[in-house]
């Protein structure tokens, strides 16, 4: 029998606590789950993509601890204590849509929709980081989320409409 | 709807349209943009088990061992399905084939034998308990192999090109040559002969390719698969698998993006249904983005071509001939070389489309399947023919404008090319574009502007729309069509609340769902044609229908009006010139003791009013491009793209489609290019890292022009598909400006900096 395959048995699970979403969830995972295969596989949050499992394409975009990363990058039990807010807690529930959604969908900034939940919560961490001014700006730091439909022009459009009140809304 | 509107009425025809030509908001742009749209890999289900799946190494030869035993030891892995195992599938190819394959190839067969048939093929599937397990288990997959040498390389294989054997939906073979090519080329004035070469191109879509296979207690199965036909793969499933229509469902509300890539069952589909009847549990088996450039793809191209014009600058000959990649089993067709023969006005022409079989996958239809390729190559060309001529090339094109469609000798059914030229080069500032190469400078970089004409086939199926109006006035209409981001949820509400009268509010449109009625895959741009077309013969019929059961009303609410007096709006029926006799349709079923009125239409392809005409989308692509003089780095700094495709009806959509396509074209020009290890046979490339696609900042000013087209040939809503012709002629436009920036003429795309040094 082959080395690797007669040592091969699953990792034990340890505990982890992460806040996602406002809701503080205790959680048994094991080392070699990403963030993004727990919010869903195991969380049923499944408005985070899959697109490439590599950190390439950014579909996978959410604010941990308020900054913009790509969850397929993250071992869930590295963040024991940390703060995630997924597409899915842009607004609360029942309440409006976020103003950077709302502007997704008046600027038709999107077309299948699965690079959408990645580009909306990076523009929201890319406006926090403070840097963008212009549109030009808003392309290149918007770059690390592909958009194969081409949407980029209207997603542009987007953050720009989206951009003052999603800021009023970052400073409370 | 304003009060003045809603009490004057509004006729329902196509030049007062409620809905019809308005700027609307996706009606799933709220599911898309919180999360709730649920894709293929996202309905979680319990008990649900993981495959993932194992791509061979080599591209030919015979797999000689795989340590699936060792594997399968593993804790927490089900099961390791290969080809020593699988359970047995159809003998016959026939049961193999899909709506869209080649009649009488030989489809792959994942799991089927030892021998390979190209590299990246699935050759084992790894069941696991979870998905990580499932994943570190397949790493851990050892596959011995037999090699054999391998053929992957078109352009060293070009001898071996043949004529099409095969015929396949979408493909239109080659015209008979007219006139005498060759002796008007030899003398002409002015010529042009050249070779353009393009690779191959992967599809990509965001969402990769994923089926969540259900398996229900009494063996039935639901699977949630992206695709852009659900009844395509549910009949596939039925005939590989030997099961009954009744017992497979296949759900596929929303897609992460096809292009092309998903008219086919992809073999996930078949392992997921493979693995699910075997072990009767439920699994779910998605693609890595590695594994997406493993199927189908935009076949390479290597395309030699001969222009001649005469002294007065007038075409006197084409020649276009086409050689392209196909597997070995099956023959992929798209049309390519037709083009050439139908753009401009000219007495002699010689198409021929030949393949060359190789050791790939069989490629498949990818964003305007044909014309893409073939456009690229002959724009390309005739922007050198009118150079040579020294003639503007935006003048050359309109100097030979083609008033008919030559290859079938009929006339168009409609055709606003000559707006698009006016309008997208006076919006662009064509005017005084000096026609001498590397006269244009912006500071320390050279500009160009390049046109290129596009086109596309107008297309229509046969679809079946069912409606169902209920008696709270809400109507919910629907097909087994797919919206794979081109709007159509938002696009057949639209054209359902014109037809009915119910407001837009008040309808929804179901879609994505083997058990609704007949469509026919979502694809070639024929979806609003085909399904708009039948929601809008049934909405018509529900409205007959309601007329009928109004006049039976007591009180006679409507006062014996005919049906040319009423207007149906807002859930009402009103007499048009007298509003306040009126009936709503909730009253209208209440009177007649209905809890719901259905109605179920088929709606045929206009074949008779089309068979005299040439039905054809068309675009005027202008392009401005920067380049560095020192460093040869590009940038498409503007496009200005005309397009003339019929009545557009959803102006918001139809726009984002076009822009899309657009930045396709771009990356056509400038980026995509599948490179293959011909040593090993093999896509190296395979991510989204190394295959490169533009990111938002390679994007620059983008405009879209609609010309409006009158056309009642093409289908009953005059409507000519958005999904393809965006991208036609985009790249040509580009290497045209290129050439107009830099002297340099590259013919082989993508056009990378290395080619301008």
């Amino acid at each position: 029998m082959n080395l690797a395959t007669a040592n091969a048995s699953p990792p034990a699970t340890q505990f982890v606590t992460l806040t996602i979403n406002g809701q503080q969830r205790h959680l048994e995972v094991a080392p070699w789950t990403t963030l993004l295969d727990l919010l869903r596989e195991y969380l049923d949050l499944t408005g985070t993509k899959k697109g490439c499992d590599h950190g390439q394409c950014g579909a996978c975009t959410v604010l941990l601890d308020s900054k913009r990363v790509n969850s397929c990058l993250v071992l869930a039990v590295a963040k024991d204590g940390s703060q995630v807010t997924t597409i899915e807690g842009l607004a609360a529930p029942g309440s409006e849509l976020h103003p950077m959604q709302q502007a997704f969908v008046d600027c038709d900034a999107f077309q299948c929709g699965y690079c959408t939940p990645g580009q909306i919560c990076s523009a929201v961490g890319m406006i926090r980081e403070g840097h963008a001014e212009t549109a030009d700006d808003i392309r290149e730091l918007m770059s690390g989320n592909l958009c194969r439909c081409g949407a980029y022009p209207n997603i542009v459009a987007a953050i720009e409409k989206a951009m003052d009140a999603t800021r009023a809304r970052l400073s409370v | 709807m304003s009060l003045l509107k809603s009490i004057l009425g509004t006729a329902v025809n196509t030049d007062a349209a409620e809905h019809l030509g308005k700027p609307t908001r996706r009606v799933d742009g709220p599911a898309k943009v919180t999360g709730a749209a649920k894709y293929a890999a996202e309905f979680n289900v319990p008990n649900l088990a993981y495959g993932v799946i194992v791509s061979s190494g080599v591209a030919r030869g015979t797999i000689t061992s795989i340590n699936a035993a060792e594997i399968e030891a593993i804790p927490g892995v089900l099961k390791v399905l290969t080809h020593e195992n699988a359970p047995k599938t159809a003998w016959l190819d026939r049961s193999h084939r899909d709506q869209i394959s080649s009649k009488g190839g030989s489809p792959f067969r994942p799991l089927y034998q030892a021998e390979l048939q190209y590299s990246a093929q699935p050759v084992a599937l790894v069941v696991g308990e979870t998905f990580e397990i499932a994943r570190f288990a397949a790493s851990l997959v050892r596959v011995e192999y037999d090699e054999k040498p391998h053929e992957t390389d078109l352009h060293a294989n070009q001898a071996a090109a043949h004529p099409p054997t095969d015929n396949s939906g979408g493909y239109t073979p080659a015209p008979k040559p007219r006139g005498d090519a060759e002796s008007a080329f030899e003398k002409a004035a002015f010529r042009v002969e050249a070779e353009y070469s393009q690779p191959s191109e992967f599809h990509n879509p965001m969402e990769s390719y994923a089926s969540t296979c259900v398996y229900g207690e009494d063996g039935k199965l639901t699977i949630y698969q992206k695709t852009q036909g659900v009844q395509n793969c549910q009949a596939y499933v039925c005939s590989v698998f030997g099961l009954s229509k009744k017992d497979v469902q296949v759900i596929s509300p929303y897609v992460g993006g096809g292009f092309g890539s998903g008219l086919r069952p992809t073999y996930e589909l078949y392992l997921a249904v493979m693995a699910a009847t075997a072990l009767k549990h439920s699994v779910r088996v998605s693609m890595t983005r590695q594994q997406m450039f493993s199927f189908s793809h935009r076949p390479e191209a290597v395309q030699q071509i001969k222009l001649a014009a005469n002294g007065d600058g007038l075409l006197d000959s084409v020649t276009h001939h086409a050689f392209e990649e196909t597997s070995r089993k099956e023959e992929f067709l798209e049309t390519v070389v037709n083009w050439s023969g139908l753009l401009y006005t000219c007495p002699n022409v010689s198409l021929v489309h030949q393949l060359v079989n190789l050791d790939v996958a069989s490629p498949e239809s990818m964003r305007a399947p044909g014309a893409a390729t073939g456009i690229f190559a002959f724009e390309s060309a005739i922007d050198e023919l009118a150079y040579q001529a020294k003639t503007d090339p935006l003048e050359f094109r309109r100097k030979n404008y083609a008033e008919k469609d030559q290859n079938l000798d009929k006339p168009f059914s409609s055709k606003e090319l000559r707006a698009c030229y006016d309008q997208a080069s006076e919006r662009f500032g064509w005017q005084g574009r000096p026609l001498e190469p590397r006269s244009l400078r912006k500071g320390s970089d050279l500009i160009g502007w390049g046109v290129s004409t596009g086109c596309w086939e107008a297309m229509q199926q046969k679809a079946e729309v069912k409606a169902v109006l209920t008696a709270d006035g809400k109507l919910t209409v629907s097909s087994a069509t797919s919206d794979i981001g081109t709007g159509t949820y938002t696009v057949m509400t639209m054209i359902a609340a014109e037809f009915s009268g119910v407001a837009m509010e008040n309808v929804s449109f179901e879609l994505g769902d083997s058990s609704l009625v007949y469509s026919p895959v979502e694809g070639g741009s024929w979806t609003v044609a085909s399904v708009g077309s039948a929601v809008k013969s049934v909405c018509e019929e529900l409205r007959a229908k309601l007329f009928k059961l109004a006049g039976k009303m007591d009180g006679r609410p409507l006062g014996g009006a005919e049906l040319a007096d009423v207007t149906f709006v807002n859930g009402e029926v009103r007499v048009t010139k007298d509003p306040v006799k009126s009936v709503t349709y909730a009253e209208v079923l209440e009177a007649a003791g209905l809890d719901k009125l259905e109605l179920d239409t088929t709606e045929q392809p206009q074949l008779i009013k089309r068979a005299t005409h040439g039905c054809y989308s068309h675009s005027a692509v202008f392009a401005e491009v920067s380049v560095d003089e020192d460093l040869g780095t590009i940038h498409v700094t503007r496009v200005v793209s005309a397009i003339a495709g019929g009545r557009i009806l959803n102006p918001m959509a139809a726009r984002s489609q076009i822009l899309g396509a657009i930045v396709w074209g771009i990356s056509m020009a400038m980026a995509e290019e599948g490179l293959m290890d011909h040593g090993l046979g093999r896509c190296m490339n395979h991510s989204y890292a190394e295959y490169h696609v533009p990111v938002n900042a390679d994007i620059h000013d983008i405009e879209v022009i609609f010309v409006p087209e009158h056309d009642e040939i093409v289908n009953a809503l005059g409507a000519k598909g958005m999904g393809e012709i965006g991208i036609v002629g985009v790249a040509s436009a580009v290497a045209n400006a290129v050439w107009h920036a830099t002297g340099k003429r590259v013919r082989s795309l993508p056009i990378t900096l290395d080619k301008l040094l």
